[in-house]
């Protein structure tokens, strides 16, 4: 199992995501200028602020030549995740349902958080159980989730919601608390909490491994199909 | 030719930044301030302004939540 981390200009949290991945598999870098994507089987757009995120977040990010690729890895239906940044630069990317708004605070917000995990049937949460809580941190200023009322309808409906900010500590804002999204394939997903920063019990919570882990036994099984 | 792109939050998105700029305002002793919103002004030379709604749905504005308006100045 391979992973592959985008990393672009502004990119911070790609470190992390490499060392995080290499916990339960390999990792490459993969740089933004450049298409080859290096017979990966995951690809982890990482936090940060790409291109300085100067116009939107995320708005730049999503020309850069490497995205191209990504998305036409994520057509064919291979394994992409957002984080943070990396999930606003998915929305914009049309890969990803929704948008990422400024939080209602207005304030940079660095702290951990509890997550309900709504569906373990899927790639990225299956090493979970439905309905337990994972304790990762959020650190950002644009982590409001966004959709029109009739679109967050269809994403629960349709079970795109994977998860969800536990009762009462929706940090920024976001719509019927959601942290997290899935495309409709299932196969991308995105979202705000940093599981790269919550992989060792030393610094406070190893529940973020397990979004990696269910990336892992998701890959093993296709290769083993 | 000259164009100004006025980028605005959709009616009816919550706008914290207006919010904000709302209640400072009475408390300079401006009364009377409703509606507030706060959204971006991009000026640009172009030499086609037949492009300007593409660059504004592709790149300058999120169409998903907000709304822009495009005005050519000569």
């Amino acid at each position: 199992m391979k992973f592959g981390i985008v990393r672009f200009p502004g990119s911070c949290d790609d470190v992390d995501a490499l060392l995080a991945a290499e916990r339960v598999g390999e990792a490459a870098m993969l740089w933004h200028a450049e298409r080859d994507l290096q017979d990966v089987d995951a690809v982890i757009v990482p936090g940060g602020f790409s291109y300085g995120d100067y116009l939107r977040a995320g708005a730049i990010a999503r020309f850069a030549p490497v995205m191209e690729e990504v998305a036409e890895f994520a057509r064919a239906g291979g394994l992409v995740l957002g984080i943070c940044n990396g999930f606003q630069v998915l929305c914009e990317a049309g890969l990803l349902p929704g948008a990422l708004l400024p939080n209602v605070s207005l304030r940079f917000i660095c702290r951990q958080v509890g997550l309900e995990v709504v569906r373990s049937d899927t790639a990225f949460t299956c090493a979970a159980t439905a309905g337990s809580r994972l304790s990762i941190p959020v650190k950002h200023t644009t982590g409001r989730f966004y959709a029109p009322e009739a679109e967050l309808d269809r994403l629960q409906a349709a079970g795109q919601v994977l998860l969800r900010y536990a009762p009462a500590q929706n940090p920024n804002g976001s719509a019927r608390d959601i942290a997290g999204v899935a495309n409709e394939a299932g196969n991308v997903f995105g979202l705000m909490p940093h599981p790269e920063h919550a992989v060792d019990p030393l610094t406070g919570s190893a529940d973020g491994l397990t979004i990696f882990e269910s990336m892992r036994a998701q890959v093993a099984d296709r290769i083993s199909v | 030719m000259r164009a100004r792109v006025l980028v605005r939050p959709k009616a009816g998105i919550l706008d914290p930044q207006g919010q904000a700029v709302e209640r400072a305002l009475p408390a300079l002793g401006f009364s009377g301030v409703r509606n507030v919103h706060v959204g971006r002004l991009i000026e640009l030379d172009v030499e086609d302004p037949a492009h300007l709604p593409e660059m504004c749905e592709k790149l300058l504005s999120n169409p998903l939540i907000e709304d822009y308006e495009i005005v050519e100045a000569s």
